[in-house]
């Protein structure tokens, strides 16, 4: 049955109004959950809120195991949902750089967009500096391009490399989580913190 | 301790079934820094074509029938902005401020606040993809690069947090 719009069981021209339903509840949820405080984001990086792994690992499960038992119940078609390409020493250096500016500004994009909608100016500060940093890339892609390029390992899951069921290793993902909840929940007892 | 804001968890399984859907409907997932790519592919294709055609970067975007604003992602994160909007106005959290640790100045905030986000930019072109759209989507659907992604963001946040301590606690 799904994905819907890439078996044309619903039309191409729906895509963009789904895109737009979809945004309106990430947004809600970001918002929802106090994403748009720097603070509280940060807090993860010094034990006194957790609130970034609680919620990025508990939607990271659901999105997995969701598509997992509707792969299983013939609602979904795996091969036709996008996996992002590895390219190893692209996505490393490009994942360090952006934990430098996770810790520097205080946001990651989406939350960043999230917070400038209520009004954060620190956000629509930081919002800025993602259209420079993507100017800069782009005007020196030429010198960036060999190293972009290269390590091409294609769309590969780590269930294959591993060589286990998706399932098993969404299994392995959730004990982890379940592990780094518990940690998260004492390293909140210890470093204690008024709300903002 | 008491919050105004969601049970974590129940945000967690909110914020995953709008990724599920994504993923039911559309066939791909979320993301954020692929917007603001489109936007500024769009800016130098209006004010320097030329430009735009005979780089190696833009002219992937843009050309005969191609309009880079035309993207899922675009429509997406207009989408974040109005919800993100509707959650702050339903909970009374909208406010123009800047917000800082007491211990630093407004200011001081905001040049972090630039520099983080130019690092972000950078970085997420260069990784092919931000938090949303590589660390999460990647982790949902079990790629290599939504792992790597997820580690090396994190990993090196934690690294680095002792260095940046005076600026948050």
């Amino acid at each position: 049955m799904g994905p819907l719009v890439p078996q044309e069981i619903i039309g191409a021209d729906w895509n963009f109004f789904i895109a737009f339903v979809v945004g309106i509840g990430f947004g809600f949820v970001l918002e929802q959950a106090g994403f748009s405080s720097s603070r509280k984001l940060a807090g993860m990086f010094y034990g006194y809120d957790t609130v970034v792994l609680k919620v990025f690992f508990t939607a990271a499960i659901t999105a997995m195991l969701g598509l997992l038992f509707f792969s299983l119940f013939g609602w979904i078609n795996l091969n036709l949902i996008y996996v992002n390409p590895t390219f190893l020493g692209s996505a490393i250096a490009g994942g360090v750089i952006m934990g430098a500016g996770f810790i520097i500004g205080g946001f990651c994009p989406g939350t960043s967009v999230c917070a400038a909608a209520i009004g954060k100016i620190d956000a629509m500060v930081f919002v800025g500096g993602i259209f420079l940093g993507i100017f800069i890339f782009a005007e020196g892609y030429p010198l960036l391009e060999d190293f972009y390029m290269s390590g091409s390992m294609g769309p590969i899951k780590v269930s294959d490399v591993l060589g286990i069921s998706g399932g098993v290793m969404a299994l392995l993902v959730i004990i982890a989580a379940l592990v780094m909840f518990k940690l998260g929940e004492l390293a909140e007892k210890k470093w204690p913190r008024e709300e903002y | 301790m008491k919050t105004k804001y969601m049970n974590p968890y129940l945000a967690g399984v909110l914020l995953g079934l709008v990724l599920l859907m994504a993923f039911f409907f559309s066939g791909r997932g979320l993301g954020a820094s692929g917007a603001v790519k489109s936007v500024v592919v769009a800016a130098v294709d209006v004010v320097a074509p030329e430009h735009a055609a005979n780089s190696g970067f833009y002219s992937k975007y843009v050309g005969e029938g191609k309009s880079p604003m035309k993207a899922w992602l675009v429509f997406e994160m207009i989408g974040v902005l109005v919800g993100g909007f509707l959650s702050g106005a339903f909970s009374g959290r909208l406010k123009w401020k800047v917000e800082h640790f007491p211990g630093i100045t407004a200011n001081r905030r905001l040049v972090f606040a630039g520099i983080g986000g130019i690092l972000f930019g950078f970085g997420s072109q260069l990784g092919r993809g931000c938090t949303s759209g590589s660390a999460l989507t990647g982790m949902a659907s079990l790629s290599v690069a939504g792992f790597v992604s997820m580690m090396a963001i994190f990993g090196t946040a934690f690294a680095l947090a002792y260095f940046l301590r005076k600026n948050w606690i």
